[in-house]
């Protein structure tokens, strides 16, 4: 006679344990057969480049996603090779990465961090995607850059300018090359002390979000280091339209230049307010009123049209300038697309070329190879001059562009001048800084996934 | 004091914005019963008629400028508006600057054929459906729209200056007494509320005065007897929906100035105009002007910044917080007339 082991409480213990493991997601199990999350095995390998499609910055991703797809041809070996001739690297030769033949899937964000992570989930878990990059919001970069820390794969930032991208909220499987709001605030500062004077008082209007706080916080600390008084520091909410209740009271604080710490569409409409008070026209404190952008993007100033004029803010980048590589970028684009290309199209340029360049180099795409590939890379001709990839915190240190809004603009993409180009060092700091959440803050372990 | 006046000014424009499309809603509710959330997608409608129009009178040949050289090294492509050809350079250019203002000739007509449009086309089939499925074939609808202008637009915001003649602010603390620069105030934003102000006194008068707005009035009051009477009340309303939707199209056409329009622009409005038409009563047009002025006001005053010191985040809940209050306290708003909603 034969006893079953079969009892109740078995039975029970058994389905928990399968259910606990089948609920897990496949994210976390899907790839267990790999050295890697999603390690290519056949002859081609899939990017995933989440970029906001809809939502208000549509525009600024599809300019992100023009030029990922002149990436990947030049990578491929089609098209002129844009910076690929002028990379100081020279792995990479136009046949793929690693001899595999370079895909794309694509993924809208809305610039909404969990439809961002849903789209960045679903290309990594569906698509196979080996890495996932792009966006046009610090709120998204964050948010994608955990999920793509807790799946394994590598997260190549695109439009984000938060000091908590690669400061607080920093993680080792996420890179940025774009530069960041403490870099606006140091290129700014001596350059609007030598326009306007040691001796100003300044109002700020700050988006009431993470990127506003890092912004405001940036800006204050360099230009009162310079000597300038901040008399007032106005939170917004960041589904304002009108800002002429805010703007308003600014004359009767008894400032003498407004900081707006704005972006996108909050900074079109507080710009254009703040012209149609006529706050430029006015005289206080014995000096002509002013107003400064900390962070320009091209369709914001298009956005704003004539108002920006005369006005100077900082950029990561910007087609006039006349480097080897920006030269071959632009004309890569611009024969491609009839127009130049914008500091978010070169941004996400770059950093595909870097990914891939960085996988060769490292001879493999297990992404912490790639990581440290990427860390304290030192690298040249790719528009921004001698750069570099600081593996303390993976972020980018490069000249900064202080610009202003042109006063003759030829063309609706003619829209703003460079002022000076900082260089890298004046930006730069530990990577341990107040700003960037000081000694707490650390990258973690690099993570494989799979 | 120079604040509280700033604000009080401020709250106006903001008021004017809110008070015209509240009382196309407030039309179309009174008239037709339906509760429309396209009217925020109306209201944009109307900007981009603005953006169009400045686009018709851009309409450019392409000359080529050898002295110049574009971003890739070619020679120079400008862009030479027609109006240029057709009457020199500096009134080619006195026109294009005159755009928003002219659009309104083009606005108006392109909006009553749209309002047409959309209730011959859609609306009317919901009239004898509940306001859930009223608001939810609207709300669609206001998505589609914005949509379709985004595909042609795209989604960044577009600049549609005002006329150079009225750049700058006017200072009223000059004029009142006060130092200079500390009540200023843009004259397009007063043009706006002027503007506003002559749009909703004409709307009451065309009601209160002319056969058909009495006949409309009459038919807002019981459309039953109305029609037993031989008047084809329906085609009547059929029109109001149509000059409901030409006043919110005026209000987005000289709004373009303030702010650069975008797609959705109008649902940025939308919900705060429906706290307005329910604050101001349902049905009632002059509660809802009066509430859309007043809540206007009180959005400026707790957007000042002694206020969110002591109240931080009070801009943010202000107008649904006075909303709870008055309905509270007056369960039809401020001007509800009884029985309408109430069924």
């Amino acid at each position: 006679m034969s006893k079953s082991n079969f009892t109740r409480r078995g039975l029970l213990k058994t389905s928990a344990v399968a259910g606990a493991g089948l609920t897990l997601p496949t994210i976390f199990t899907a790839q267990s057969a790999h050295a890697f999350t999603n390690e290519p095995t056949g002859g081609t390998v899939t990017l995933g480049f989440n970029v906001p499609q809809t939502g208000p910055y549509a525009d600024e991703g599809a300019d992100e996603l023009r030029a990922y797809q002149l990436a990947v041809e030049h990578l491929n070996g089609g098209g002129d090779g844009g910076m690929l001739n002028t990379f100081s690297s020279k792995e990479l030769d136009g046949t793929g990465i690693l001899g595999k033949k370079v895909e794309y899937v694509t993924g809208d964000t809305q610039t909404k961090s969990d439809a961002a992570r849903a789209s960045a989930k679903s290309m990594i878990e569906k698509d196979g995607a080996i890495m996932i990059t792009g966006g046009s919001s610090s709120g998204v970069a964050v948010a994608v850059q955990a999920l793509c820390q807790e799946a394994g794969v590598i997260f190549m930032a695109g439009l984000t300018h938060s000091n908590d991208t690669t400061g607080k909220d920093k993680k080792a499987n996420g890179f940025r090359h774009f530069f960041n709001s403490y870099m606006s605030g140091a290129a700014l500062a001596p350059v609007l002390a030598n326009a306007y004077g040691k001796d100003r008082k300044a109002y700020h209007l700050t988006a009431d979000y993470n990127w506003g706080y890092t912004t405001e916080e940036a800006v204050r600390a360099s230009t009162e280091a310079m000597g300038w008084e901040t008399v007032a520091a106005v939170k917004t909410p960041l589904t304002q339209t009108d800002f002429s209740s805010y703007i308003a009271p600014v004359l009767q604080s008894g400032a003498d230049t407004l900081v707006l710490n704005h972006y996108g569409g909050n900074m079109v409409n507080s710009l254009t307010n703040a012209v149609q008070f006529g706050l430029r026209d006015k005289q206080v404190n014995g000096k002509d009123f002013q107003i400064v952008v900390p962070l320009y993007s091209r369709l914001m100033a298009k956005g704003a049209g004539a108002n920006v004029k005369g006005i100077f803010g900082s950029t990561n980048w910007h087609w006039s300038l006349q480097d080897e590589g920006s030269k071959a970028f632009v004309k890569s684009f611009g024969t491609k697309y009839g127009f130049p290309p914008s500091q978010a199209a070169h941004t996400t340029y770059v950093q595909t070329l870097l990914y891939a360049d960085a996988v060769q180099r490292a001879g493999s795409f297990a992404p912490c190879a790639v990581a440290e590939a990427l860390e304290d890379y030192e690298f040249d001709g790719l528009g921004n001059g001698k750069t570099l990839y600081r593996g303390a915190d993976h972020q980018c240190f490069k000249d900064v562009l202080v610009v202003k809004g042109k006063e003759n603009p030829t063309s609706e993409f003619d829209l703003l001048e460079i002022v000076e180009v900082t260089p890298a060092e004046q930006v730069t700091y530990a990577p341990d800084h107040p700003q960037m959440g000081g000694a707490e803050a650390t990258l973690g372990a690099c993570n494989n996934g799979a | 004091m120079e604040a509280i006046i700033l604000q009080i000014l401020n709250g106006l424009d903001k008021g004017s914005a809110y008070a015209l499309i509240a009382l196309g809603l407030t039309l179309i509710f009174g008239t037709l019963g339906v509760v429309n959330f396209a009217h925020g997608a109306l209201f944009m409608i109307g900007a981009f008629c603005a953006v169009t129009f400045s686009r018709i009178l851009t309409l450019s040949h392409t000359v080529v400028d050898e002295t110049q050289t574009d971003f890739l090294g070619n020679p120079l492509k400008v862009d030479v508006p027609y109006l240029h050809d057709l009457f020199g350079q500096a009134t080619g250019d006195a026109i294009i600057d005159w755009a928003v203002p002219l659009s309104i000739l083009f606005t108006v007509p392109v909006m009553m054929f749209v309002g047409y449009a959309m209730e011959r086309g859609l609306i009317k089939h919901f009239y004898n459906r509940p306001h859930a499925d009223q608001i939810l074939v609207t709300f669609g609808l206001a998505i589609v729209l914005q949509e379709v202008i985004k595909y042609f637009y795209g989604a960044n915001p577009i600049p549609t200056p005002a006329p150079q003649a009225f750049a700058g602010s006017l200072d009223f603390g000059a004029m009142l007494g006060f130092d200079p620069n500390l009540i200023i105030y843009p004259y397009w934003r007063i043009i706006y509320f002027i503007f506003s102000a002559i749009i909703i006194g004409a709307v009451f008068a065309f009601l209160q005065y002319t056969t058909f707005g009495m006949v409309v009035r009459a038919g807002m009051a019981d459309r039953e007897t109305v029609g037993l009477l031989g008047i084809n009340i329906d085609k009547r309303f059929t029109i109001m929906f149509g000059l409901a939707a030409a006043v919110a199209g005026l209000a987005g056409v000289m709004y373009t100035p303030i702010n650069s329009p975008n797609y959705h622009m109008g649902m940025d409005f939308l919900v705060l105009s429906f706290v307005v038409v329910v604050v101001g009563g349902m049905g009632s047009l002059p509660g809802a002007v009066l509430a859309g002025f007043l809540l206007g006001i009180l959005e400026s005053f707790a957007s000042m910044r002694e206020v969110l010191e002591i109240l931080p985040g009070l801009n943010q809940i202000i107008i649904y917080l006075v909303a709870i209050i008055i309905l509270l306290t007056r369960p039809r708003g401020l001007m509800g007339r009884k029985g309408v909603m109430e069924d």
